[in-house]
């Protein structure tokens, strides 16, 4: 229980709390991902520790009004650490009788409904399959309902302005969001700040979107809606400076920063998808920092532009996501021959084929480590959080450049939409990636090897006297040459699969969070991080000796890892698949280990990691 | 200003050490030799050459062009030698491709090169046949053909592939010869003046699967009643006494006897400058149309704007108006706060 104050005005009592849940959820035209990404800024300038989760729907625009066109955003705000965008929902804001069906279920018992009164008629019920009205039938006797006629008092609030009926229906979410910003307590400059670079060009939309976000604020204050509003101290993360970030922005900064570090050009080529695109959209902004970006005309013109910019001696990326990944497996394959530097990054989702574009999933690892013809081994890292998204691109980016190699990055949609606090990290503290391109003509061979990482040199066109030729038929060892010789033929595809494996010799040895031996090891990859990390540690807190290890590198895995395993009794590993890494674990380590799998198109929730290892350390 | 001399190249600084690996007798060699001959007398450091390639006979090329080479997979020569010429535009990119590379599994990433007008010359060596796989029909090959995928005969209607590269918006495009030595290397000469995509479709005889594919173009007799040669700012003329030409009527083009009141004063001036493509579409109607003789020479050349140069000048554009970009300000952009 929080502590209660007397607010100054009206008696209204403030109550400090730990931390709140909360979900906006419309329409998808009603402005529900802008209204919760203001919501976020709000909240991470405040200082508190955060989580994002937005989902929406694939359809642009479903009919309004009905369930497939519902959009939410939700956001975890506390005082201590954030893991998760949270399991229930402690205050729910829904703009039509549609989204609050969809969204009811996740609402704690006794929990905030803000509703928009004006959107219960009867049409709007109809659209949402309800027989008869909620706000009389006693169907919401459990929460704490408040009805608010949202677009009526911004009608009210915006009459002065003279806009037209639909441009000022508009402004409601941003009623609703003043509302949130006095039920906890928030600064609203931010978003004032926000509206007039937005509507820098229309400076009436931006007049109108600040008076209802003050409406909506005033209406609390004015009226005794609400009994208490909430106050959440800021959280105590290590000094620095940070800012908030979602996954896609953070891939982005991570190869331009690889790209500063390196000195090479960063190339992009690309081909839009979901949830992929905006990297591709933010990495085309980055023009001052000599980005190229090609939109390709398909996933496979892609990939292999972005192998000829490396051939030419840039920093090549290409984006996508899992059926664009399987496009491109040929010219994966095609990078592994000619041993050229090139970072695929796959946001997962949903799945098979076109599957469910906008929703998370995590099964592309079997795709990742072995989807290509042949022997065609080729590093793979995965990141854990939005904010690790910058540093698993670097990393990628540092892996290629120094292995010469086709690297994949495994993020996925929950990561690349949500959004947390990221401490930015000072330029000096980041190391630079030596490059070494060939020129010595008297010394140079296409196929000679570093004996310490085995990689090929990168002598680009342009440089006097090294002109040689690569391709994709087995070259012979050293000289690059076109050799069908059956010997070296095996001889090459033992190095191509030693020089990928050598990777791990400067992967950091795995430490488990929590107990570093025990009943039971959790062992999990990619955006499961923060579920577990915190199930992990309700599991201690109830005196489970249990550990944690979760896996930047899938291709190759630490040196250490076999190791571990075997200090637990019991191995539980959950993915947002059917068991990928449990397979790749029982096979290299034959530890009899537990997958433990969720495929909804959601990241895992907290509860149900941890109802999950208080199962598995029940059994005998 | 400074400059620097270029090494006096010749056709042997661009062979390469490696077998060519070739069917005697087939039309690649020819193509090969032109190259070589033609590569050292266009006044570009050799370290500047890139020759990109995707699967087939034709795409063997790099291996044997002592330059930068990249032999890719099928179809894709196109869209990595797009990825060369945009981080690259200083380099010189050619594509050595086929009818099948470049047309059937290629055949996005080639009209969305040439319709971008990326700097890159394609050569499109076209046999009308499946080489490497051992003679399947290709979308060159007549309709009606007996090949092994097709004993039957094929149901496909062909390609034309340079009517298919003026719909793609492409800027240089030209037909050659395989054995039509002197014309291939004056052909393959105006393509490497030109800034834009350069398409040259070079019909190329396949002696083992397709042999005499282009024989009504290539053989002595009748060569010159079935080609007309294209010069621009000239008639097209062609016959062995020189006594036939092509001059409009309508919208379409006609044959037609000189003698007999008709004069060169009426024939179709070739105007290979000319903007609107429908003129040079026309031209690659002919070979297509019965008792019309096979253009050969420059049916396009007509120069724009290059995409790598577009996308080179917004990076400048952008750095001129906002400074280099500052990752540290990068880093730091948006709202942030500090914790103490």
């Amino acid at each position: 229980m929080g502590t209660l104050t007397e607010s100054p005005v009206h008696g209204h009592k403030r109550e400090t709390i730990e931390q709140a849940v909360i979900r906006f959820a419309g329409d998808s035209g009603d402005g529900m991902q802008i209204t919760g990404n203001q919501f976020t800024n709000t909240v991470a300038l405040y200082g508190n520790d955060l989580a994002t989760f937005p989902d929406y729907p694939a359809e642009i625009r479903a009919p309004a009004g009905t369930i497939p066109g519902v959009s939410g955003f939700q956001i975890h705000f506390a005082s201590g650490q954030v893991y998760t965008p949270g399991d229930a929902v402690d205050a729910l804001i829904v703009m039509n009788p549609a989204a609050m069906i969809v969204n009811l279920p996740d609402l704690k018992r006794n929990g905030i409904l803000i509703l928009n009164a004006d959107s219960f008629t009867e049409n709007d019920l109809r659209k949402a399959h309800l027989k008869s009205n909620p706000l009389e039938d006693h169907s919401l006797d459990g929460y704490r309902v408040f009805p608010v006629g949202l677009e009526r008092l911004t009608r009210a609030a915006l009459t002065e302005l003279g806009l037209d009926a639909k441009s000022t229906d508009r402004c409601k979410n941003f009623f609703a969001l003043g509302m949130c910003c006095w039920l906890y307590n928030r600064p609203m400059e931010s978003t004032f700040r926000w509206l007039d670079q937005k509507f820098k060009n229309k400076p009436l939309l931006a007049e109108a979107n600040k008076l209802a976000l003050r409406a909506g604020y005033s209406y609390c204050e004015a009226t005794e809606a609400f009994q208490v509003s909430y106050e959440i101290p800021p959280a105590k993360l290590a000094p620095g400076k940070y800012r908030n970030l979602s996954g896609n922005q953070a891939l982005a900064m991570g190869f331009v920063m690889a790209s500063q570090k390196s000195g090479l050009t960063l190339f992009l080529g690309s081909y839009p998808i979901t949830p992929a695109s905006d990297v591709l959209h933010e990495l085309s902004m980055y023009k001052d920092f000599g980005v190229l970006t090609f939109q390709a005309e398909d996933e496979i013109a892609a990939v292999t532009s972005a192998l000829g910019a490396s051939f030419a001696g840039a920093l090549a990326v290409t984006t996508t996501s899992g059926p664009g990944m399987s496009l491109k497996s040929e010219a994966m394959g095609l990078a592994v021959a000619v041993e050229l530097p090139i970072v695929i990054c796959d946001i997962q989702r949903g799945g098979p084929s076109t599957g469910l574009p906008t929703k998370t999933e995590q099964a592309d690892l079997l795709q990742a480590l072995f989807g290509r013809s042949s022997e065609a081994p080729i590093p793979v890292l995965a990141a854990a959080t939005p904010g690790d998204c910058f540093w698993t691109a670097f990393e990628a980016s540092r892996i290629a450049l120094k292995y010469m190699t086709p690297v994949i990055l495994l993020s996925d949609g929950f990561l690349a939409n949500g959004a947390e606090p990221w401490h930015i990290p000072e330029l000096r503290d980041i190391a630079e990636i030596p490059i070494h391109f060939a020129t010595n003509p008297e010394t140079f061979k296409p196929y000679a090897r570093d004996p310490q990482t085995l990689a090929r040199p990168w002598a680009i066109p342009g440089t006097p006297d090294l002109e040689h030729r690569i391709g994709g038929i087995e070259k012979e060892d050293v000289t690059g040459n076109v050799s069908y010789e059956p010997l070296n033929h095996e001889h090459m595809v033992r190095l191509r699969a030693a020089k990928v494996e050598a990777v791990a010799q400067e992967i950091p040895d795995l430490v488990p969070a929590g107990d570093p031996d025990g009943d039971l090891l959790i062992v999990s990859w990619g955006s499961t991080y923060g579920a577990i990390t915190a199930a992990l540690g309700t599991a201690r807190e109830k005196g489970a000796r249990s550990g944690h290890v979760h896996l930047r590198y899938l291709n190759p895995l630490a040196r250490n890892l076999g190791e571990i395993l075997r200090r637990y009794r019991k191995v539980l590993v959950p993915e947002m698949n059917l068991g990928q890494l449990a397979l790749i674990l029982r096979a290299k380590y034959l530890v009899d280990v537990q997958s433990y799998s969720k495929v909804q198109g959601r990241p895992f929730k907290q509860a149900e990691i941890e109802a999950k290892i208080e199962e598995v350390l029940a059994e005998r | 200003m400074a400059t620097t001399t270029l090494p006096m190249y010749t056709k042997k600084d661009f062979q390469t050490d490696q077998e060519v690996r070739w069917c005697p007798g087939c039309g690649d060699y020819a193509i090969l030799n032109a190259v070589q001959s033609v590569f050292p007398e266009l006044g570009i450091p050799r370290e500047k050459f890139v020759v990109v390639s995707g699967i087939g006979c034709s795409s063997r090329f790099p291996y044997y062009m002592n330059t930068y080479g990249f032999h890719s997979i099928h179809g894709r020569a196109p869209a990595v030698a797009t990825g060369i010429k945009i981080a690259r535009p200083d380099l010189e990119v050619w594509v050595a491709t086929g009818d099948g590379d470049s047309l059937a599994i290629g055949g996005n990433h080639t009209i969305h090169m040439l319709r971008r007008n990326v700097g890159i010359k394609v050569l499109m060596f076209n046999n009308r046949i499946y080489g490497l796989t051992k003679g399947q029909y290709s979308p060159t090959s007549e309709f009606g053909k007996k090949t092994k995928s097709t004993p039957y005969g094929s149901a496909d209607q062909p390609f034309n592939p340079l009517a298919l590269a003026i719909g793609a918006g492409t800027t240089f495009i030209a037909r050659s010869v395989d054995v039509f030595q002197p014309h291939l290397k004056e052909t393959l000469k105006k393509a490497a003046a030109h800034k834009g995509a350069a398409y040259i479709e070079i019909l190329q005889n396949c002696n083992i699967f397709n042999d005499g594919a282009w024989a009504d173009v290539t053989e002595k007799e009748t060569r010159s009643e079935h080609v007309v040669a294209l010069e621009h700012g000239k008639p097209l003329i062609f016959g062995k006494n020189r006594d036939k030409g092509i001059r409009m009527n309508g919208i379409n083009l006609e044959v037609v006897a000189l003698g007999n009141g008709t004069s060169e004063a009426d024939l179709l001036i070739h105007d290979e400058r000319n903007p609107n493509p429908v003129y040079a579409f026309l031209l690659a109607q002919m070979h297509e149309t019965p008792g019309f003789p096979t253009p050969i020479g420059t049916l396009r050349a007509w120069e724009t704007s290059r995409y790598e140069d577009i996308v080179a000048a917004q990076v400048r554009d952008v750095i001129a108006k906002r400074g280099p970009g500052d990752i540290s300000k990068l880093l730091h952009s948006g709202d942030t706060w500090e914790v103490r």
